[in-house]
C-alpha cells in the first residue's frame, strides 16, 4: 500500500508566539519553525506501518513556501521515500482550499491512505482531514490513537473521542488524522539525515493547479489574549484553602 | 437570518456542549431550529424540547443511526438541508463529536467552516482562539452560509423550562456508509474527564516519578477533580498520554487548575489560561507558573501535598 502523509511548517511549539503590532497576524519572522507535531505523529504512524510491512511507500506531501522543503526533509529523515511540496507564495491558504490541494496531489499519486495530524498548533482549525475525506468521498477515520490493518486490508481505526474510545473499521482509500496517543514520533539519526539529502523532492507549483485561492474566511485582526490579572504569592496550605473557598469559591 | 443546531446526544440524554451552542446560535439570529440526529431517541428529544431559544426541533429516528459516525451523520443533515434553504448558520459543539462531523458539512456545500468560535459580534463575524488560545482572532466569514464550531466553555448553557414543537423528518431513502462501527469503551475513570471537569488537578516534572502521582490522588477524590499532566511529565513517563494538559494535549478551562509541581512552560500555559482560576504550588519563586496564577505557594510539594489533603 502507499501512504500519503501531510506535513505542516509551523512555529516550533516551544516558542512563545507574538502578536504583530498591526494586529495583522502573528510574527513569523525569526522564529525557529517545526514540524506540526501532531503531523510528527502521522509520519511516525506511516513508518512504522511501513516497518511491519504493510505500507511500501510513503510520500511526504507539504504545501508552502520554499522553506517548507525543511518540513519534507525532516519527514524523509524520519523515513518518508520521497516528498512532494505544492509551492506558494507563503500566502494563508483556508482550509477547504488545503483539502482540494491535497486531493489534486492524491488524484497524481493514488495513495491507499492519506495520514495527516488532527490539527495544526497554528491555526487549531481541525478542519483538513475532514475535508480531504469529503471531497474525495472516502472513508475517515479522525483523532486515531490505534491503527490496525487487517489481512483484507479494511483497517480498525481507535479513535479518541470525548468521554472515551471509539473502534471503526474503514476500508481504503480513506484519511486517518492522528491525535497524541498514537505513537511517539522518533528523532531522525544523523545517517538518516544524511540520506534524507539526497531523497527526491517534487514541486508542483500552486497555480497549475487551478484552484481559486480567494479567502473565504478573512481574518480582520488578530489580538493578544486578555492579561490574567496579578496572582498573589500565599504563605500556608490554610491561606491557600481560604483563598479558593472564600475568595474565588472553587472548592 | 435563522440558526440551525446540531445537537450532539448519546440517544438517551443531550451533551451539555449542545445547549451552550443554541446559547451562540441564539446570539446570531432571532430564530434557532435544531436538529437531533440518532436513533430510538425519546428520551433525547423529551430533554432536547425543554431548550429555551429553540422554535422547533427535528428528528431524524432511524436503525442504523445509533453511532455518531461523521459520514452517515453528514449525508442526512446534508439531506435534511436540501429541504430548508432558509438556514444561515449551522452550528455544532467544537466537540470532538463535532470537530468530526461539521467540516463534512461545510465541504459538501462548498462552504469554508470557522472552527471553535469563542464569541459572536455580529452575523458574519467571531472571534476564535489561534495558537491555543495565545492569540485571539477576530474573522468574517463570507460565505453564503456559516458553518460554525462553537466552544462550549465560552457560552452559558441556555435555559431547559420550554417544551417546542417536535417534527419528525422521514429520511429513510439516504443511504448508510460502510463504514462499521466495531466498539465505544466509555473510560472507566470515576474522574471527570479533563475538557469537562471543573477541578483540574495536575503534575509536572517536579513529581519526580509516577508513583508520587498518588499525592495528588486524595486531593482529587477530595475536589471531585480530574487528573491531568504537564507535558514534561508525560514524557518522562510519569503518566500516560492521554492526561497532557497543553498547547500539543487538551486544552482545559476548569474552574479551578491546581498546578503542582509545573513550571509553566509555554505550551502548558497556552492550555490552561482559559482557567477561572489557577493556583500553583512550586518550590521555585521563580517558576513562570506563577506569574499565571491567581494563588501561588512556594513550598516543597512533598510537605505540601499531604497537608492539603488533610485539610481539605
Amino acid at each position: 500500500m502507499k501512504a500519503l502523509v501531510c506535513v505542516k511548517r509551523v512555529i516550533d511549539y516551544n516558542v512563545k508566539i507574538r502578536v504583530k503590532t498591526d494586529k495583522s497576524g502573528v510574527e513569523t519572522e525569526n522564529v525557529k519553525m517545526s514540524m506540526n507535531p501532531f503531523d510528527e505523529i502521522a509520519v511516525e504512524e506511516a513508518v512504522k506501518l511501513k516497518e511491519k510491512g504493510v505500507i511500501d511507500e510513503i510520500i511526504v506531501l507539504s504545501i508552502g513556501a520554499d522553506t517548507s522543503q525543511e518540513t519534507i526533509r525532516t519527514g524523509l529523515a524520519m523515513g518518508g521515500d520521497r516528498g512532494v511540496l505544492v509551492k506558494t507564495n507563503g500566502q494563508e491558504i483556508d482550509p477547504l482550499n488545503v483539502g482540494k490541494i491535497i486531493k489534486s496531489v492524491f488524484d497524481k499519486e493514488s495513495p491507499d491512505m492519506v495520514i495527516l495530524g488532527k490539527q495544526a498548533i497554528d491555526d487549531d482549525c481541525n478542519q483538513t482531514g475532514q475535508i480531504l475525506s469529503s471531497l474525495l468521498d472516502c472513508h475517515q477515520a479522525t483523532f486515531a490513537s490505534k491503527v490496525e490493518v487487517n489481512d483484507d486490508k479494511t483497517i480498525n481505526v481507535t479513535r479518541e473521542v470525548d468521554g472515551g474510545l471509539e473502534t471503526i473499521k474503514i476500508s481504503i482509500p480513506c484519511v486517518i488524522t492522528t491525535d497524541l496517543r498514537l505513537n511517539e514520533p522518533r528523532y531522525a539519526s544523523l545517517p538518516n539525515i544524511m540520506k534524507a539529502k539526497q531523497k527526491k523532492i517534487d514541486i508542483l507549483d500552486i497555480n497549475e493547479l487551478n484552484i481559486d485561492l480567494k479567502r473565504r474566511v478573512e481574518t480582520i485582526e488578530v489580538n493578544e489574549p486578555p492579561e490574567r490579572k496579578p496572582g498573589v504569592i500565599v504563605n500556608d496550605v490554610d491561606s491557600l484553602i481560604d483563598k479558593l473557598k472564600n475568595e474565588a469559591n472553587v472548592i | 437570518m435563522k440558526a440551525l443546531v446540531i445537537v450532539e446526544h448519546n440517544n438517551k440524554s443531550i451533551k451539555t456542549s449542545t445547549f451552550s451552542t443554541i446559547t451562540a446560535a441564539s446570539q446570531i439570529c432571532e430564530s434557532v431550529d435544531a436538529l437531533i440526529v440518532g436513533n430510538q431517541l425519546q428520551e433525547a428529544v423529551d430533554e432536547i424540547k425543554k431548550a429555551n431559544d429553540v422554535k422547533k426541533v427535528y428528528v431524524i429516528d432511524k436503525d442504523g443511526l445509533q453511532n455518531p459516525i461523521a459520514e452517515n451523520l453528514s449525508t442526512h443533515i446534508l439531506e435534511f438541508l436540501k429541504t430548508k434553504d432558509e438556514y444561515t448558520h449551522v452550528l455544532t459543539p467544537s466537540s470532538t463529536f463535532g470537530k468530526n462531523l461539521s467540516p463534512k458539512i461545510a465541504t459538501k456545500l462548498d462552504v469554508q467552516q470557522i472552527s471553535d468560535i469563542i464569541k459572536v459580534f455580529d452575523s458574519d463575524t467571531f472571534e476564535r482562539p489561534i495558537y491555543a488560545g495565545n492569540a485571539i482572532a477576530k474573522v468574517k466569514s463570507n460565505e453564503k452560509i456559516k458553518i460554525l464550531t462553537v466552544r462550549p466553555t465560552c457560552f452559558e448553557p441556555c435555559g431547559q423550562t420550554s417544551n417546542v414543537e417536535v417534527e419528525n423528518v422521514n429520511l429513510e431513502s439516504v443511504d448508510l456508509s460502510s463504514v462499521s462501527f466495531v466498539a465505544y469503551d466509555e473510560s472507566k475513570s470515576d474522574r471527570p474527564e479533563l475538557t469537562s471537569a471543573k477541578v483540574i488537578i495536575s503534575g509536572g516534572r517536579g513529581m519526580q516519578n509516577g508513583d508520587n502521582f498518588k499525592l495528588l490522588e486524595g486531593i482529587a477524590d477530595k475536589l471531585g477533580a480530574a487528573m491531568g499532566a504537564s507535558r514534561a511529565a508525560v514524557d518522562a513517563g510519569f503518566v500516560p498520554n492521554d492526561w497532557q494538559v497543553g498547547q500539543t494535549g487538551k486544552i482545559v478551562a476548569p474552574d479551578l487548575y491546581v498546578a503542582v509541581g509545573i513550571s509553566g512552560a509555554t505550551q502548558h500555559i497556552a492550555g490552561i489560561k482559559d482557567s477561572k482560576f489557577i493556583a500553583s504550588i512550586n518550590k521555585d519563586e521563580e517558576a513562570p507558573i506563577f506569574k499565571f496564577s491567581d494563588y501561588g505557594l512556594v513550598a516543597d510539594l512533598f510537605e505540601i501535598l499531604p497537608e492539603l489533603e488533610k485539610k481539605l
